[in-house]
């Protein structure tokens, strides 16, 4: 069924004042995919998410989300961008934050009905942060904000999921939880993220591909040092997925 | 001051206070929330190009300014969503050339300019019934579109990028909120004046700031505070026999800063009563 493929990106180029970000990428992700993008800083990472989201257009190259050209599917789209870039001090609280994930449902000049606000309970209600509702949005913690972000994408329950760098003000110990809630969510929905942190990330997803303005893309979790090593133009630890998380780190 | 009441300007004066804290209580708190302060002293001043315009074609400034401040706030938000510009810089610009053509306009204009200083640093004691008619018509205006679009103003003021991908119309609604900025300009004009516009537009917000971390809030308390300022002003300059635009500030700048003082003064006394554990709650 064409209906399975969620994302797919067919010879795309993104340049920014003559300069290549992203190089002839090639992906396809289907609905029940968990895949993870790592790669150094600059890579080209959050564009490549902001051209899924009809963001950023491509110079060459075709994009389309669900069937569709991105634009007209962001209402099936949830996006947790990275959250440092927020005004901590805007008068807002978490449930009023998470109800703007409705506006697609929603829609110019509508007051969000009460099904918008159930949603909302909902999605506050999947992340464990019901009871922060009413609460003044910089007054939680980097990883409190995080799950809110998430509980915002979740509220329009989207067919995809798109994470830009989601435990970056995250500390360790709600990294696990943290990745436990995505566990629980790619059951419903394809999720996508990206991350420069190598080690977390590969633990946890079911794919792995490697972007450094190319993308290498297996369609597996098996990285080679040599795939790693052209992504990042210099020697990486390597990862081995047993019972038990490890890392091996490479000959040297 | 009480029977200072018996003569029109007085009253008039007291109405264009309330109506003027409306404008800037409403649309302030946006400008406060949404760190849009250089943006709209961008737009206060080139309103002092419709003023010239109005002087030159022999109509009412204020209604000059209207018009012209308008369109100079939607071309200053397009060059600053469309161009490559800085948007500071863009500001910069902008504002300069505004006043730039208000100057030239009242250099055509044949003869002396009547009350150009009213228009620059306001005279509450000086507007008209017909301009009050104007300010009545723009806060309803305002009133009625941030009724309206309260949710979609909301979106885009805390993220726009989240807007654009949940499908608000993002720079329609930016660009709106400028005209909205350059309406409470015109209405602020006869009160405070062009240059002190931007004092009015930010202080009562930015007092309503420190008592309610509710936007919804913000709103009515900043109208508020900003009528009190006003009257205060209007009071304080008719018994001391000082300019009226300039006193309202000066009196709403002073308690912003004791209140930011005393909440400072106040954190600082928590800190020294509570045992180090339980701060942080």
């Amino acid at each position: 069924m064409a209906d399975k493929e969620v994302v797919k990106l067919e010879g795309v180029w993104v340049q920014y004042n003559g300069v290549p970000i992203l190089e002839g990428i090639n992906l396809a992700i289907e609905q029940d995919d968990f895949l993870g993008i790592i790669g150094p800083n600059g890579g080209g990472k959050t564009t490549l998410l902001k051209v899924i989201l009809g963001l950023i257009s491509p110079s060459h190259g075709k994009v389309s989300v669900l069937g569709k050209p991105p634009e007209k599917s962001r209402s099936k789209i949830g996006y947790v961008p990275q959250h440092n870039l927020f005004d901590r001090d805007f008068p807002i609280s978490v449930g009023d934050v998470v109800l703007m994930g409705r506006y697609g449902k929603s829609g110019l000049f509508r007051r969000y009905s009460s099904e918008d606000r159930r949603a909302t309970q909902d999605a506050l209600q999947t992340v464990g942060m019901l009871d922060y509702k009413d609460r003044q949005m910089g007054k939680l913690s980097g990883g409190e904000l995080q799950r809110i972000f998430i509980a915002r994408a979740l509220v329009a329950e989207p067919r995809l999921l798109l994470l830009d760098e989601p435990t970056a003000s995250v500390d360790p110990a709600m990294q696990t939880e943290f990745y436990e809630l995505l566990e629980k969510l790619k059951k419903q929905m394809a999720i996508v993220l990206v991350s420069h942190d190598i080690s977390a990330v590969s633990i946890y997803v079911d794919k792995l591909a490697c972007l450094n303005r190319q993308l290498h893309y297996h369609g597996s979790k098996e990285i080679t040092p040599e795939i790693l090593e052209a992504t990042y133009k210099c020697p990486v630890q390597m990862i081995a997925h047993g019972l038990v998380p490890h890392r091996v780190l490479k000959e040297h | 001051m009480l029977d200072a009441l018996q003569y029109e300007f007085m009253r008039n004066a007291l109405i264009a206070g309330v109506l003027a804290a409306v404008a800037c209580g409403i649309i302030g708190t946006y400008v406060v929330v949404k760190k849009m302060v250089s943006v709209s002293g961008a737009i206060s001043h080139s309103s002092f190009g419709g003023i010239g315009l109005g002087y030159f074609v022999g109509i009412n400034p204020v209604l000059g300014a209207l018009f012209f401040t308008i369109a100079s706030a939607l071309s200053m938000g397009l060059v600053i969503k469309r161009t490559r510009l800085p948007e500071d810089t863009a500001i910069g610009i902008l504002w300069a050339m505004g006043m730039a053509i208000g100057i030239i306009f009242i250099g055509l204009t044949p003869g002396y300019a009547p009350d150009l200083f009213s228009y620059l640093f306001g005279n509450i004691l000086a507007v008209p019934f017909s301009d009050l008619i104007l300010m009545l018509a723009l806060d309803a205006v305002i009133v009625i579109i941030v009724i309206a679009l309260y949710k979609e103003l909301l979106t885009v003021s805390f993220d726009e990028e989240f807007g654009t991908v949940t499908g608000v119309p993002v720079e329609a609604l930016y660009l709106l909120l400028l005209c909205m900025i350059a309406l409470t300009v015109v209405v602020l004009i006869r009160v405070v004046g062009i240059i002190l516009v931007i004092a009015l537009l930010t202080i009562p917000a930015a007092l309503a700031r420190q008592f309610t971390h509710d936007l919804k809030k913000m709103m009515p308390l900043s109208i508020i505070f900003g009528a009190l300022f006003s009257f205060g002003g209007l009071w304080l300059s008719y018994e001391l026999d000082l300019a009226s635009g300039a006193t309202i500030i000066l009196l709403s700048g002073t308690v912003l800063l004791v209140t930011l003082g005393l909440s400072r003064l106040r954190s600082r006394a928590r800190i020294h009563e509570t045992p180090p554990n339980s701060a942080g709650q």
